[in-house]
């Protein structure tokens, strides 16, 4: 057993040459006992090349070395499903170059669903690498009437089992204790495995020797991977291409021998389709009927008690909706006081630089550019550490998967699954942290369209420059008799942007993964328990910190980019500031782009508008603002109001604006991606530029098409 | 229809509270092996629970956890009932 053997010499230890792989069922407990084995040493990243994110951590021992923990997807089995649990897989059957060389592996196994997590705790028992079991929520297990004897499953399986508490820290000291053993070389066990009939074994030689020749696995980890590429297509196409690797040169080959080896056993009456699920699943049954001792039977389980409220036809939509309202009036309302202590606080900072600061463009550069770039990125955390606290609990609660339940039929209509309701709910606040939370969509296609439609929901940034407009032109009449035409319009824009999405993922759902296979929605609804506030904090920590380091970065250097623009060419000494945007390289381009908006009913100062608010939808006001010479004005200001109304074109002496442009100019917003954070956000969440390249020319073109549609097909009408 | 015991029907056929021995997954488009991977495999037993507030999808319970699919997937799981509560209500 070569793994094992290369494994275990360690007699004298190097300082942290050892890996440490973490897997497990999703909900299993995995990344709470990642979190208690390395504490906050963490590091998040992605894994090159695709958009699975990648955790590692280390852990410190007394004996002076450290180990590198990494936190492998949640899946459920060494067959993928995802691209997510296709990293996982890959890493632990050797086929990802990742990581040099697995020291050991620790499987996290729910202990009050036993049997589900036996599949994948036996698949890595039997890759012949030195395996933990970590049977985990024992408390639960033990409240459900179901006790394990942990000593009778270590030997029937083959590896080390440690019963764990992870959520209360109960024999996480054992655990680290057992993770040291065996790096040291202390302690192993004889893996044990699914026993293939006679038949099998002679059909899958070939299938055996190419695998010896074309990989590192161990002659036993060969055997039992032979098995599971003949009994299963989605097996041996993993041996094609490895999720960050290139196509294998002998693949054919192994597809020759497997075809071979299922003839063989067809013309002997021998069923391989599936066998190795089969086998393993009966394999399991005896473990079970051997390990387990139920004391109770057929007791109401506390979640399906739960469920029957939560759940429930009336109820469940019910609560879904008032827990959902109460995040959401969290983001939106409470969110808003830090806030607007962080642009203050920013505003002061730079004040307080500029005061001890020599004038001139290093001053500006500082503080317009780089402390106003800083601002634009703390701004959002508040939103970011409101949503991902919440959307923690109700996680770890189990609660998620029942909100995707109940709403799954709903986002089907869209094609997507109940998955994508969180994230596109969230993005009414703000589509930063709506896109960041579609982690938990497992199927890829799903996930990047959500993350394409979540910047159409009209989030609070589009509040500022609504209000502005409908404030200066939508008169206040009643409609219908109880209706405000304002009200009304405010409800129209949000209602377009909805339908908007909807179109947006019905298109994109025939070019996005339609070589992939339709979205499944097997899921698991994990037994309701109590959420570790630690395992939250550190979330919420993790995500925030992803932000400001990641997206971070996009954001300040566009920041600049824009200062730059607005701030050169540097004005004469007597210009007022609208004179002076006016000339500035902002103001020019402007009026460059005045001929292809003009269509849209838009003039030069929208365009200037236009390129100045891609910072955020809002900058809108303040640059029409310092257009009009209105000082310190917001969306509520009369003046500017009325300045907008008073304007003149000066060579037909017609209003510049109308109803209509107001009407135009809120269907762009309402559709365009003016929003240089939700870019990088998207950049940072897929990985690439690929997506918010895509994401910012279908929605600018989408944006351009419907108000030109709005503002000639109002004007054939005779609107404005 | 009246069905009676050990008589062939899908997964979906089931109603609430009723449960059922799994006999096997007809092959449709390769989801197959996933759903046995998840437990459902032949001599199985499963448990309807209930189905979503719309109707759709359902939730089961098997191996000792509970499990929520979409009608179309239980639509290729065969079964055989055993027992009907008296109530046929969750």
């Amino acid at each position: 057993m070569k793994e094992q053997v290369k494994a275990a010499p360690h007699t004298q230890v190097v300082k942290s040459d050892f890996n440490l792989a973490l897997i497990g069922n999703p909900n299993s407990g995995k990344t709470t006992i990642f979190n208690a084995l390395t504490g906050l040493r963490q590091k998040v990243g992605n894994y090159p090349g695709v958009t699975v994110e990648k955790k590692t951590g280390l852990i410190e021992s007394s004996g002076g070395y450290s180990i590198r923990a990494h936190d492998l997807p949640g899946l459920y089995s060494l067959v993928p499903k995802s691209l997510d649990d296709k990293i996982a897989s890959d890493i632990i059957t050797g086929r990802a170059s990742e990581i040099e060389h697995l020291d050991v592996v620790v499987v996290v196994i729910d202990a009050s669903s036993l049997e589900r997590n036996l599949y994948l705790a036996t698949q890595v028992v039997e890759m012949g690498m030195p395996v933990i079991v970590a049977l985990n929520m024992m408390d639960a297990a033990e409240s459900a009437g179901i006790a394990i004897d942990s000593e009778k499953l270590a030997s029937q399986i083959g590896a080390i089992v440690v019963p764990v508490v992870a959520n209360k820290g109960t024999g996480i000291a054992v655990l680290r204790q057992e993770i040291f053993k065996i790096v040291e070389g202390r302690s192993l066990r004889e893996p044990k495995g699914i026993r293939p009939p006679a038949e099998i074994k002679s059909a899958l030689k070939p299938v055996r020797d190419w695998l010896a020749a074309n990989s590192e696995l161990s002659e036993m980890a060969i055997r039992f991977a032979a098995v599971r590429i003949l009994s299963s297509d989605k097996a041996l196409g993993c041996w094609r291409n490895p999720a960050n690797g290139h196509v294998h040169d002998n693949y054919d080959d192994l597809v020759t021998r497997v075809q071979e080896a299922r003839q063989e056993l067809d013309e002997q009456g021998v069923s391989w389709s599936m066998l190795e699920t089969q086998l393993r699943y009966q394999w399991i049954d005896t473990i079970y009927a051997t390990t387990v001792c139920k004391t109770r039977e057929h007791e109401l389980n506390r979640s399906e008690k739960a469920d029957r409220i939560l759940t429930h036809r009336i109820l469940g939509p019910i609560i879904f909706l008032l827990i959902f309202g109460a995040i959401f009036q969290s983001i939106f309302a409470w969110a808003e006081i830090p806030m607007r202590a962080i642009e203050s606080g920013v505003a002061w900072f730079g004040s307080v630089i500029a005061g001890v600061m020599p004038d001139g463009v290093l001053q500006d550069l500082i503080v317009d550019g780089a402390i106003a770039g800083v601002g634009a990125i703390l701004v959002f955390l508040p939103q970011i550490l409101f949503l991902f606290f919440f959307l923690s609990l109700l996680e770890d609660s189990g609660y998620l998967a029942r909100a995707a339940f109940i709403m799954d039929r709903t986002m089907r209509s869209v094609g997507l699954s109940g998955r994508s309701v969180i994230p596109l709910l969230s993005s009414f606040a703000c589509a930063i942290p709506g896109i960041m939370a579609t982690r938990t969509i497992r199927n890829s296609s799903d996930r990047i369209i959500t993350i394409m439609i979540a910047p159409l929901m009209s989030c609070s940034a589009r509040l500022p420059v609504y209000a502005l407009m409908i404030g200066a032109f939508i008169p206040g009449v009643v409609v219908m008799g109880i209706f405000k035409l304002p009200g009304l319009i405010l409800l129209a824009m949000y209602l377009f942007g909805i339908v908007a999405a909807i179109a947006a993922a019905l298109v994109m759902k025939r070019f996005v993964g339609r070589n992939e296979p339709p979205s499944t929605f097997v899921m698991v609804l994990p037994a309701y328990r109590r959420p570790s506030m630690r395992s939250t904090l550190i979330q919420v920590w993790e995500r925030a910190k992803i932000f400001v380091t990641d997206a971070g970065k996009i954001i300040l250097a566009i920041s600049i980019v824009l200062w730059f623009l607005a701030y050169y060419p540097r004005p004469q000494a007597e210009m007022s500031s609208s004179q002076a945007i006016n000339q500035s390289y902002a103001g020019q381009l402007g009026h460059a782009i005045e001929p292809a908006i003009r269509p849209l009913g838009f003039d030069w100062k929208i365009g200037i508008g236009l390129i100045t608010s891609f910072a955020a939808r809002e900058v809108m006001v303040s640059t029409l603002a310092t257009i009009y010479n209105v000082e310190g004005a917001d969306e509520t200001s009369v003046t500017l109001r009325q300045a907008l109304i008073n304007d003149r074109d000066p060579n037909t002496g017609k209003p510049v604006y109308t109803p209509l442009t107001a009407v135009s100019l809120m269907v762009f917003f309402a559709l365009a991606c003016q929003c240089m954070s939700t870019v990088a956000v998207v950049k940072r969440e897929t990985n690439s530029w690929h997506w918010p390249l895509i994401m910012v020319v279908y929605m600018t073109v989408l944006a351009y098409t419907a108000s030109l549609v709005v503002f000639q097909g109002g004007k054939l009408l005779g609107f404005g | 229809m009246s069905l009676t015991k050990g008589q062939e029907m899908t997964l979906e056929q089931l109603r609430p509270g009723e449960t059922a021995i799994i006999n096997g997954i007809s092959t449709n488009g390769g989801d197959e092996g996933d759903l046995m991977e998840m437990g459902l495999t032949s001599g199985t037993e499963v448990r309807l629970i209930k189905y979503a507030p719309l109707g759709d999808p359902m939730e089961i319970k098997v191996r000792g956890y509970y499990l929520s699919l979409r009608r179309s997937e239980a639509k290729a799981i065969l079964v055989e009932r055993v027992k009907r509560e008296a109530t046929g209500k969750p």
